[in-house]
């Protein structure tokens, strides 16, 4: 209590500023605002200015790549898509020409087994003429024969033969037609 | 500093409880807010000691801090770098651009963060061991800081709204008021001109003084129980030593957030349009 009074007494009073503290306050503050205002602060806004241009410039190179990527998507699926068609055209063309060829191979077929029907035929016609004729033949000799023996006269004029030969086969074709 | 018997610290004296020794003659007064002079005369107004060393020193501890982070400062920042900016974007984010807005405040940025790093290193030094004294707690260094601040305010004032604008804007003058506008403008005038300087100042050594003195407080008092079973209110005393220093660390930003908060209040209202 004694320091109190002699304070007091001394007319110290924490409210009136000493002041020597006074300037050298100032003195403090002005070191520390001339050192951040001039020097240190200015460096740093322009590092924080030149790390926001850097993070803009990330994030535009970013979305410039993301744009690529899009549009390289959209190429391939447009060729994917293309890839598709052209397969299911195929697809279908290979289809057409298979059903071509199918109706194609059965014409043939049946051409062909039309050809063999009618070579068939042919040579059917082919060998029942040369068998008639044969037989023309060989029934006119006997039927000469026959007659000679029964007439007892050689029937060898010629001419007369094969008349009476053709007279005869005649009547049996028409006999033969008739049956038909 | 050891010439008065009063500034010596408490475990220099032998004052016990019991011992038929007043705390009273420990006890923390204005006498620990005062100090002989380190170099020079105390009677004069030449002198040097123990709150200038540490305010010089605060500004020595605070330009090295920056000058380490901010001397070649990279755009992927070290781990120094990094904790600078983080308070400096906290004051230049959190305080100026919220109160005066990003395009004018851009100018005061370097002046508020200046402030708030030398209120913040001159409180600090209340619990640094060796130290441990608030310099704010004199109110020669809270006052100058004020009186720039007020200087400022008046200069951008003037600038700002010519001179019939700054008495305008001091006293608040606004014709809506009708009868009352005489005692309206001369409570404003007081308020804005005389009293602000002196709340702004006060307000930061006050807390600062009282924090100290509590500290001071307990400190001393664990010592002076320190005897038969008075140890166990030291122990409690103890115990309080511990918390308010913890609480003081908290009250020391706090203040120096305070202290530049109202310095952009006051430039915010010298560039606003008067009512």
């Amino acid at each position: 209590m004694s320091q109190l009074l002699i304070a007091a007494s001394e007319g110290e009073n924490p409210l009136v500023p000493p002041i020597p503290e006074l300037v050298i306050g100032l003195l403090a503050f002005v070191i520390v605002f001339g050192f951040l205002a001039k020097k240190l602060l200015p460096n740093i806004n322009k590092v924080l200015e030149q790390r926001r241009e850097a993070i803009e410039g990330g994030i535009e190179k970013a979305e410039a790549a993301q744009t690529e990527a899009q549009s390289v998507l959209e190429q391939y699926k447009a060729q994917l898509a293309e890839a598709r068609h052209e397969a299911a055209r195929l697809r279908q063309e290979a289809q057409e020409q298979g059903a071509t060829l199918i109706a194609e191979m059965r014409a043939e077929g049946q051409r062909q087994r039309e050809e063999i029907v009618a070579a068939g035929h042919a040579q059917i016609e082919a060998d029942r003429k040369a068998a008639a004729s044969a037989l023309r033949q060989d029934v006119g000799k006997l039927a000469t024969e026959l007659a000679g023996k029964l007439v007892g006269e050689s029937l060898e004029d010629h001419a007369r033969q094969s008349r009476v030969i053709d007279r005869f086969l005649e009547d049996l074709e028409e006999k033969a037609e008739a049956a038909r | 500093m050891s010439a008065d018997p009063t500034q010596v610290l408490a475990f220099d004296t032998n004052c016990h409880l019991f011992d038929g020794c007043g705390f009273a003659d420990v006890s923390p007064g204005l006498h620990s807010f005062m100090f002989q002079p380190l170099w020079g005369d105390g009677d004069s107004n030449v002198y040097f000691n123990k709150t200038m060393l540490l305010a010089l020193l605060g500004s020595i501890i605070i330009v090295g801090f920056f000058w380490a982070a901010f001397r070649r400062p990279q755009v992927v920042p070290g781990k120094l770098q990094m904790v600078a900016e983080a308070g400096y974007d906290f004051i230049r984010r959190g305080v100026v651009y919220e109160t005066i807005g990003k395009k004018e405040g851009e100018k005061y940025v370097p002046l508020v963060v200046s402030l708030f790093f030398f209120v913040w290193m001159l409180n600090l030094w209340s619990i640094i061991p060796l130290a441990q004294f608030p310099v704010t707690s004199i109110i020669s260094y809270p006052l100058v800081l004020a009186l720039i601040v007020y200087i400022l305010w008046v200069s951008l004032t003037f600038k700002r709204h010519g001179f019939v604008g700054f008495w305008k804007n001091v006293t608040g003058y606004d014709k809506s008021l009708g009868a009352v506008l005489p005692l309206a403008m001369l409570i404003e005038l007081f308020s804005n001109l005389l009293i602000r300087p002196f709340t702004h100042a006060v307000r930061l050594f006050a807390n600062m003084f009282a924090g100290h003195t509590l500290l001071l407080l307990f400190t001393i008092a664990s010592w002076y129980m320190l005897n038969g079973f008075g140890i166990a209110y030291a122990g409690v005393s103890f115990v309080m030593v511990i918390v308010m220093t913890a609480f003081e660390l908290f009250i020391q930003a706090l203040q120096a957030y305070v202290f530049v908060l109202l310095t952009c209040t006051y430039i915010q209202g010298a560039l606003a349009e008067h009512h």
